[in-house]
């Protein structure tokens, strides 16, 4: 519902959620599950946050921002019955790495054949393909249950926080010793250097260090890089971690079934519908202000925004400790990545790749072609400029979703790094906008000869983009980067990343709490138990 | 030696796999690519095409056909107009299924039915031997003549429809169209094995090759990719469709009653819902009715939902990484009364028929025969499965069949939204 606006005479309401991207979805849908009465606030005319679908052309399909699936934690798709209203991914089988010799590394879905193409790149990372893969996979597998619970509270001295701290040591030393090392240095280290450890191939490192930056101000040989390696391998599709997937529709296709869940729980959802603040009252929430002036009543209130918004924006600093304010002032965003998403009239062209062959655009395609070439990128932006040559993490959608364009043309989501928020000198992305694209279509038509005559259309988001319309501040994807002193028990600040806040029935459920960004539903979900349980201790007589 | 299909000059050079299976004689591909969760994909969000050609085809003509396929079948073919179908069984005397295909009304006197194993003896001999009827019903098998080409998912219509015309928008679920695709005089029905829209197209084999062209090319910028047999198995597990000597055997061929089943207990008792009309004697029906009236059904055919989420963390929890079954699994495993979270053992209440990871549903599913008493809708059950070599049971909700079930499958097939029409 949004027109009907009789949502703003139907408090008061047990609990508001403000902010409909995928974490407040989720947490609503949570909340109406346990019999809330919820209502979700979005102030844009659609759902879905960063994870929104639009036809900007007839018949094109463009996920603006937020593109691929990985991450959406299992329990949530059981326990929100998300399969019944619509859920489905559908798994990249391949990827692919143009390399700029015209050569290219192409992975399949069959374990001996990818061996035999790594092995023509060299016979030694056959080898050590597999042994990455499958320490990378227990790394990931020992991280399971740290991402589906919420972080113990490492301040609190009571015998069940205590207790919590207790199983997670258990846990961690009932690993085996080299997959507690392998954390340890993915966790502190570079991912440049966890590769070189393996690898002696460019392509292979490129790619695969491409991952370490996703949407981090880092470079692939920067500590911290090994961390957002780590992360892009945690999720899972069809019990395979690490494996990425389209979903169908798009990632706005996926919070659309979200919005379908929420909306069978018995949630509201209104849209066209900004919250200017939370009301409080005596240190407690009592509802939220709508810009346009209206109040909600409601017994609690969750934010799915991201931190700075959070407890700067929505409430006042002044009610909150003197160090939480602190520490969110340290709390990075600093977001490097743009996208620009083309409207093609065919399939783009690989020299290097012959026979009509067409399954190597059934995944990812990964602009990467070295360490060094990511590495370089990644200089000019930390000195206030986007890449020359740009890394690009490239998706024909429509090779996975006959949907997201007619048939026999095509669309191509391009995420592109870097391009850092605040440019040097003073420039604008407003005037910087196009010529930014136009390094990124010169880059896929270097790859690509005859690209550019495909193009029928570009769509360009820029950093300033994501912040001023998808309201991620500084255009950072993850409501703050993946850095180590912001994540787990320290995200977003030491002592409130179990989804409280200093006032009572104040909440936060957004990527900026444990485990972190990406479509997890992860914030959303433990927000939602930490609400009923309060909730539960409130009816206890 | 083995035979190949009408289609077999297509289906070779599409199989990039070389990965073959055998079906009634006949080379088969098990899926062209090497990921058949694309092959399934299509089916569920694209198109494919499936070769079911070696289905054993019957074609029953004359003025005595009708009568004599009434007194075989489970279901009352005389409900079944010129230009439908109907699924069906075919039992014998103790009302144990001995088949299971369908039946083609091409006209008032002429009919074509598929069956899996050769089945011209009993044919012959139940045509043959109705003293009215003698002379009146002609039963041949047709099985070389023709191709079956079938073409399932949610674009199927579209990609058809371009060659066959406007008209097949028309057509409900097990409805029939005469068509042409090009030159080919065609059979078309709104029928399949994967539990969406789809249709199958029956040709003169001579024509199987510009058929499978010619849907090639119309499907090519809608995605459409081949599929075989392993897709194919994946989606009829989740549709609720049973498969000939996994899920059930035939009666003239099982060696005891524990092999053999009947439809009460296959889940089919929906075919027998004319059962109590006197006009229509068929084979097996005293017995049949006994069994209800009597309530003597020893199974019922449910579905089952495994707990995915306990699946994935019981196996992380041991340290393994959880194995995903994508090839489904014809072997049976006993089903526990009980979750098996609490540690204790419940009874055995059924087998598992067919298992699989259902890619559609996100969890592991099963065709299961469970004790009548616990064929309930969301009864919890357990299965059993090994986990570093020790057997842990793991919970499962108990469903009705299909499992997955689409609006589509029967809805009148909606056109391309506008800014998709080519």
């Amino acid at each position: 519902m949004s027109a009907g606006a009789d949502w703003r005479s139907a408090g008061p309401w047990d609990a508001v959620v403000v902010g409909g991207g995928h974490n407040g979805l989720v947490n609503g849908a949570y909340l109406a599950r346990a019999g809330l009465r919820t209502l979700i606030l979005e102030r844009r005319p659609v759902v879905g946050g960063a994870a929104i679908t639009e036809e900007l052309r007839p018949g094109f399909q463009f996920t603006t921002f937020s593109y691929a699936l990985s991450l959406v934690r299992p329990a949530v798709i059981h326990e929100l019955d998300l399969v019944t209203h619509g859920f489905q991914p559908l798994v990249m089988p391949s990827t692919f790495c143009p390399m700029e010799n015209g050569d290219a590394l192409v992975l399949g879905p069959d374990r001996g054949e990818n061996l035999t193409e790594i092995a023509r790149h060299s016979r030694r990372d056959a080898d050590a393909w597999l042994q990455y893969q499958h320490d990378l996979t227990m790394v990931a597998r020992a991280l399971q249950p740290v991402i589906d619970a919420a972080p113990p509270d490492l301040l609190d001295p009571s015998p069940e926080a205590r207790a919590e701290l207790a199983a997670l040591a258990r846990h961690l030393g009932g690993l085996e010793p080299k997959v507690l090392h392998d954390l340890v240095r993915l966790l502190t280290g570079s991912a440049a250097d966890f590769l070189d450890h393996y690898f002696e191939t460019e392509i292979i490192k490129g790619w695969l260090s491409a991952s370490g930056v996703i949407g981090s101000r880092l470079g692939p040989m920067s500590p911290g890089s090994g961390l957002v390696l780590l992360f892009m391998h945690l999720g899972q599709h069809d019990g395979d971690l690490g494996s990425w997937a389209f979903h169908k529709g798009g990632n706005g296709g996926f919070t659309q079934v979200l919005a379908r869940a929420a909306r069978a729980f018995g949630a509201e959802i209104a849209t066209g519908a900004e919250v200017d603040r939370v009301l409080t009252a005596g240190g407690r929430a009592t509802g939220v202000a709508l810009a346009d002036g209206t109040e909600v009543t409601a017994r609690v209130v969750v934010s799915a925004a991201d931190p700075r918004t959070t407890f700067t924006r929505l409430v006042d600093p002044a009610e909150l400790p003197a160090q939480l304010v602190s520490d969110l002032g340290r709390y990075r965003y600093q977001g490097v990545s743009s996208k620009v998403n083309f409207a093609l009239d065919g399939l783009p062209r690989f020299p290097g790749l012959v026979g009509g062959r067409q399954d190597h655009w059934r995944g990812f395609t990964n602009i990467a072609p070295s360490v060094e070439y990511v590495e370089r990128a990644f200089d000019e932006a930390k000195y206030g400029w986007y890449s020359t040559h740009p890394f690009v993490d490239c998706a024909v959608q429509s090779i996975l979703d006959p949907d997201m364009a007619p048939p026999g043309r095509h669309v191509l989501s391009c995420f592109v790094q870097y391009t850092p928020y605040e440019l040097k000198g003073g420039a604008s992305w407003e005037a910087e906008r196009e010529p930014m694209a136009d390094r990124v279509q010169a880059t896929l038509a270097r790859f690509f000869p005859g690209f550019d005559d495909l193009v029928l259309q570009r769509e360009v988001v820029t950093p300033l983009d994501i912040e001023q319309v998808a309201g991620l501040p500084e255009g950072n994807i993850y409501h703050g980067e993946l850095l180590a002193p912001q994540l787990w028990a320290f995200r977003p600040a030491p002592g409130w990343a179990r989804y409280r806040t200093p006032i009572g029935g104040y909440y936060q459920c957004g990527s900026g709490t444990h485990p972190g960004g990406c479509l997890t539903g992860a914030p959303g979900r433990l927000a939602s138990y930490a609400i009923l349980a309060d909730l539960a201790d409130l009816a206890r007589p | 030696m083995l035979r190949h299909t009408p289609f077999h000059s297509r289906v070779a050079a599409a199989n990039e796999t070389s990965l073959w299976s055998h079906w009634s004689g006949h080379l088969v591909v098990e899926q062209y690519q090497i990921s058949e969760r694309w092959e399934h994909a299509a089916i569920r969000n694209g198109v494919g095409i499936f070769d079911a050609s070696p289905l054993r085809k019957y074609r029953i003509t004359g003025p005595g056909a009708e009568g004599f396929l009434a007194g075989l079948l489970a279901r009352d073919i005389r409900r079944c107009a010129p230009g439908q179908a109907h699924y069906t069984v075919w039992c014998d005397d103790r009302g144990f299924v001995d088949e299971d295909g369908v039946v083609f009304r091409l006209g008032p006197q002429e009919y074509l039915l598929t069956a899996y194993d050769p089945n011209l003896a009993l044919l012959s001999e139940r045509a043959g031997a109705g003293g009215a009827r003698r002379g009146k019903v002609v039963v041949e098998e047709v099985t070389d003549d023709l191709g079956i080409l079938a073409v399932q998912g949610p674009r199927s219509h579209t990609v058809l429809a371009a060659l066959a015309g406007p008209e097949l928008a028309r057509l409900r679920p097990f409805e029939l169209l005469a068509a042409r695709i090009g030159e080919a005089a065609v059979t078309i029905s709104r029928t399949g094995f994967t539990g969406d829209l789809g249709y199958e197209v029956i040709c003169a084999a001579d024509d199987a090759p510009t058929v499978w062209d010619r849907v090639s090319e119309a499907g090519q910028p809608h995605g459409l990719v081949p599929f075989g047999q392993v897709a194919l198995l994946i989606s009829r597990i989740e549709a609720g469709l049973l498969l000939y000597r996994v899920d059930f055997q035939s009666a003239r061929r099982a060696e005891n009653d524990d092999q053999r089943s009947t439809p009460w207990e296959l889940g089919l008792g929906w075919m027998l819902a004319g059962i109590d009309d006197q006009s229509r004697p068929f084979v097996g029906r005293r017995a049949l009715l006994r069994e209800r009236d009597e309530g003597r059904s020893r199974w019922t055919m449910m579905g089952l939902l495994v707990d995915q989420v306990t699946y994935d963390a019981v196996h992380h929890e041991a340290g393994v990484t959880p194995p995903y079954a994508f090839h489904p699994v014809h072997t049976e495993a006993l089903v526990y009364d009980g979750t098996g979270a609490d540690g204790r053992d419940g009874e055995a209440v059924g087998f598992t028929c067919s298992f699989t990871y259902s890619p559609s549903l996100q969890r592991h599913i099963a065709l299961a025969r469970l004790r009548p008493e616990a064929a309930v809708p969301g009864r919890q059950v357990a299965l059993e499965f090994t986990i570093n070599h020790r057997y842990v049971r793991i919970g499962a909700t108990v469903a009705r069949n299909p499992l997955f079930d689409p609006a589509r499958r029967k809805a009148v097939p909606a056109p391309l939204p506008p800014g998709l029409a080519p």
